[in-house]
């Protein structure tokens, strides 16, 4: 009964949608409030709607209704509980309607929160909201409906694919969608500028924060994917260039490029037409990214069934919104007002060539993962674009980017010094090169390209920190005056500061784990022992394991360093009854910020088994770089001039009052 | 600076970028990519040994030889079958007589070398460059296959 009225509530919300984007649209038009007023009341029912349905879902998997078909395929009743639950988007289906609830609930966010917007910003946004959950609803309901039952009802499920019953998947999908479908609400108000046809340094502050709040999400949802491919999929591999991962990246680099040229318009009201462009751009990389993992046109992890059908729906969707909105912005983008003018060494100049580096390097990943579809429609002929191909064509275009970051912060609005901001990171220049001359000393001209890295790394961190430092005057001033002026600082301040400061330490983690890695593989029998980063690991025997649906052997290793027992580690070989599958279960330690990484080949009945042995120097940075990136967003975030509200633009002709 | 030549500043900006984009993109498509081939197109015509390539197909019953950390076997489509060598630890789901991709060079001896080993996912999975390479072979059954999720990587 509760299925039901879960698939009820969907059909609901489904037609409260369309009612939700036609309505407040037309008001909108022809200037009627009553019908633009229609537009949060039908946002905040929908998310009610979409909300009860979710529920329904969740509540069919946490009783293990196996008369339902959703539930038979993803899910058995011996399953740990917080498995069951992230089961019910860890399958096309219940995924999609994740998908639509985070997306109703920034619209719901929107309606509530939005008091300070005009009211006919707010209706059109939030027309345009429900246009977008209008389209995906329909998708669900027609194609990939959760709810349909099975006749008869098998009496146990087909448990969910083994290597996604895991912690780390159960966040990262959530995470990653809030990043994703958080880009729908700066597309919605771009699109609503467009019609609108009037967009000001208010629309620009109305935009950032939500922007940023998807930039923070996606962040974490990629950090956390890129951990869970490291440690559960036992190869040791933390990013694959893989066609998925890419459709997640894609988003992140122009939500990144929408930050910063959010900013300029913001201040200094240039770059207008340019930033709708790229929220449209960025909201249309997560469509492109929906579409790929979603339409099996592509296989991985994610691409959880390819049925043509959805294919072809979520194409149209495609279509309809990413060439509408393009065609909007052909016709109304002329009518914008053109904004200040700044000369190229400034920190708007800054900005245009962290967006044109941005964009070009998103464009060469698109290029990448488009190129093998477009070349197997035109020709039939099949390729695999694979890492090489992103190392040879992103990183060069990185590299200029990381070099400029330090001079941004440092260059002043509308005329900058940059030999003024050139002196001002003194201190970094030393630093580089300091480590330029030490690290060829010490690892040898055959290492010169990942000491250019790290000197990258260096360079980085500590002209973030320069930045900061001479904000504040430090070491100029006496300390107490240095103290009160950071006091004094915004908190968005901080929150470039730390998220250029993650970025350096990421850059270092990639550098020094790949550049200075052990790797072993070798075949193992108990009481062997082999050596990595300065330890020795030594196999004492194998015990058995089993737990939920899998049982298996787990392998108990002692290490050691110097002679004295420093951690014992257990890497498994696990199967999943109910798949029949096998799956391995790598075994992590960490040492300050490096990781000794252990996995599991066969196991010969003689007890012999190959062994995957890494030693990771520094790897955690990797994912603690992007942490605190997503800090420093989360900080800036928090600042004042963003929580209090943005000030009502000036009135034009008839004042539009205020909500 | 007029307004002229700031606008020009940045289009030739924008222009330097896109340039060295599409150049970068031009010299990796060169080199940085690896083409799909069945066993009988290797048997038939025998790549240049520095071309990159995915060679699909089934894992041929009775050839894997395991020596340590060094695997040999076949790949086969049913019509040729081609010799594979690959150190290091193969996916969970790498059986005999099941769907494999193996990514690597041919070697001067004919012999692949693969640095790469895609295996299937589950019992009934299938990747779907192994499918069409046995479809063009005629060795394909289709109750063989079925929808499910997808390849396991393991890089050496």
């Amino acid at each position: 009964m509760i299925v039901e009225l879960g698939h009820y509530a969907l059909v609901l919300a489904l037609a409260l949608s369309i009612a939700g984007a036609i309505l407040p649209l037309y008001g909108a038009l022809t200037g009627d409030r009553r019908l633009m007023a229609v537009a949060p009341s039908a946002s905040l029912i929908v998310l009610v709607f979409v909300a009860f349905s979710f529920g329904a879902l969740t509540h069919a998997y946490l009783v293990s209704d196996f008369s339902v078909r959703n539930v038979v395929e993803n899910s058995h009743s011996l399953k740990p509980l917080i498995f069951k639950i992230s089961g019910v988007w860890g399958n096309h289906e219940g995924s999609m309607l994740l998908w639509v609830l985070i997306l109703a609930l920034f619209g719901g966010l929107v309606a509530l929160f939005g008091n300070n917007l005009p009211l006919k910003l707010k209706a059109l946004v939030l027309a345009v909201q429900s246009a977008i959950g209008t389209a995906f609803l329909a998708f669900i309901l027609a194609t990939s409906n959760p709810f349909l039952r099975l006749d008869p009802a098998p009496a146990q499920g087909r448990d969910l694919n083994p290597v996604l019953q895991d912690i780390g998947l159960a966040i990262h999908p959530p995470l990653l969608y809030l990043g994703y479908v958080g880009c729908s609400i700066s597309f919605a108000f771009a699109i609503a500028a467009l019609i609108d046809g009037r967009i000001d340094a208010a629309w620009a502050r109305w935009v950032r924060p939500w922007t940023l709040a998807a930039w923070v999400f996606l962040t974490l949802g990629i950090t956390m994917g890129s951990y869970w491919a490291y440690y559960e999929l036992g190869w040791g591999g933390w990013w694959f260039w893989d066609p998925v991962e890419n459709a997640s990246f894609m988003p992140w680099l122009a939500a990144t490029a929408l930050l910063h040229s959010a900013i300029v318009m913001e201040k200094r009201d240039a770059l207008k037409i340019w930033t709708v462009l790229l929220a449209i751009l960025t909201f249309s990389l997560s469509l492109l990214g929906t579409f790929l993992v979603r339409s099996g046109v592509l296989t991985s992890v994610h691409a959880f069934a390819s049925d043509p059908a959805r294919g072809v729906f979520i194409l149209v969707i495609l279509c309809l919104f990413i060439g509408g909105s393009f065609s909007l912005f052909a016709l109304r983008a002329g009518t914008l007002a053109q904004g200040g003018l700044f000369a190229p060494i400034s920190r708007e100049g800054a900005l245009v060539l962290n967006n044109l580096l941005l964009t070009a390097a998103c464009a060469t990943v698109l290029t990448g993962t488009l190129y093998p579809l477009a070349l197997e429609a035109l020709t039939g002929e099949k390729i695999s674009v694979g890492a090489p191909f992103f190392d040879m064509t992103f990183g060069p275009l990185m590299v200029p980017l990381m070099i400029a970051v330090p001079f941004g912060p440092l260059l002043a609005w509308k005329r900058g010094d940059l030999y003024a901001a050139a002196q001002r990171l003194f201190a970094a220049f030393v630093l580089v090169l300091a480590t330029i001359v030490v690290g060829l000393a010490l690892a040898g001209t055959s290492k010169a390209l990942a000491v250019l890295g790290l000197a990258l790394a260096v360079w980085l961190i500590t002209g973030s920190l320069c930045e900061m430092a001479f904000r504040v005057k430090l070491f100029r001033a006496p300390l107490a005056e240095s103290v009160r002026r950071a006091s004094g600082l915004p908190r968005a301040a901080f929150g470039t500061t730390l998220a250029h400061l993650g970025l350096g330490l990421t850059v270092l983690g990639i550098v020094a784990s790949s550049a200075w890695n052990t790797e072993l593989i070798t075949t193992m029998k108990p009481g062997d022992t082999v050596e990595a980063g300065g330890r020795s690991l030594t196999l004492d025997g194998f015990l058995p394991v089993s737990g939920g649906t899998y049982s298996g052997t787990a392998a108990r290793f002692t290490v050691r360093e110097g002679g004295t027992v420093v951690a014992t580690l257990a890497p498994e070989k696990r199967l999943y009854s109910v798949q029949n599958m096998p799956t391995t279960e790598s075994a992590i330690r960490t040492f300050g910020l490096s990781q000794l990484y252990v996995s599991l080949g066969d196991i010969k009945p003689d007890g012999a088994t190959v062994v995957r042995v890494y030693w990771k120097t520094l790897v955690t940075l990797i994912w603690i770089g992007a942490v605190v990136m997503a800090l420093g967003g989360a900080l800036s975030l928090s600042d004042r001039r963003l929580r209090v509200g943005a000030p009502k633009p000036a009135r034009r002709g008839a004042a539009v009052p205020a909500e | 600076m007029t307004r002229k030549q700031r606008r020009l500043t940045l289009i030739g900006l924008a222009g330097l970028v896109l340039a060295s984009a599409v150049g970068l993109i031009l010299f990796a498509l060169s080199d940085g990519i690896a083409f799909f081939a069945t066993p009988s197109e290797v048997a038939s015509n025998p790549p240049p040994p520095e071309r990159r390539l995915r060679l699909g197909g089934l894992v041929e019953a009775g050839s894997v030889v395991k020596d340590g950390t060094e695997v040999r076997f076949a790949v086969t489509d049913g019509k040729a079958a081609i010799p594979v060598h690959y150190t290091g630890m193969l996916p969970d789901l790498f059986r005999e007589g099941q769907g494999v991709v193996a990514e690597g060079k041919v070697d001067g001896a004919g012999l692949f070398q693969a640095d790469t080993i895609l295996a299937k996912h589950d019992e009934t999975y299938m990747p779907k460059e192994v499918v069409e390479a046995l479809k063009k072979s005629g060795e394909w059954r289709p109750e063989a296959a079925a929808e499910g999720p997808a390849p396991e990587t393991v890089t050496r």
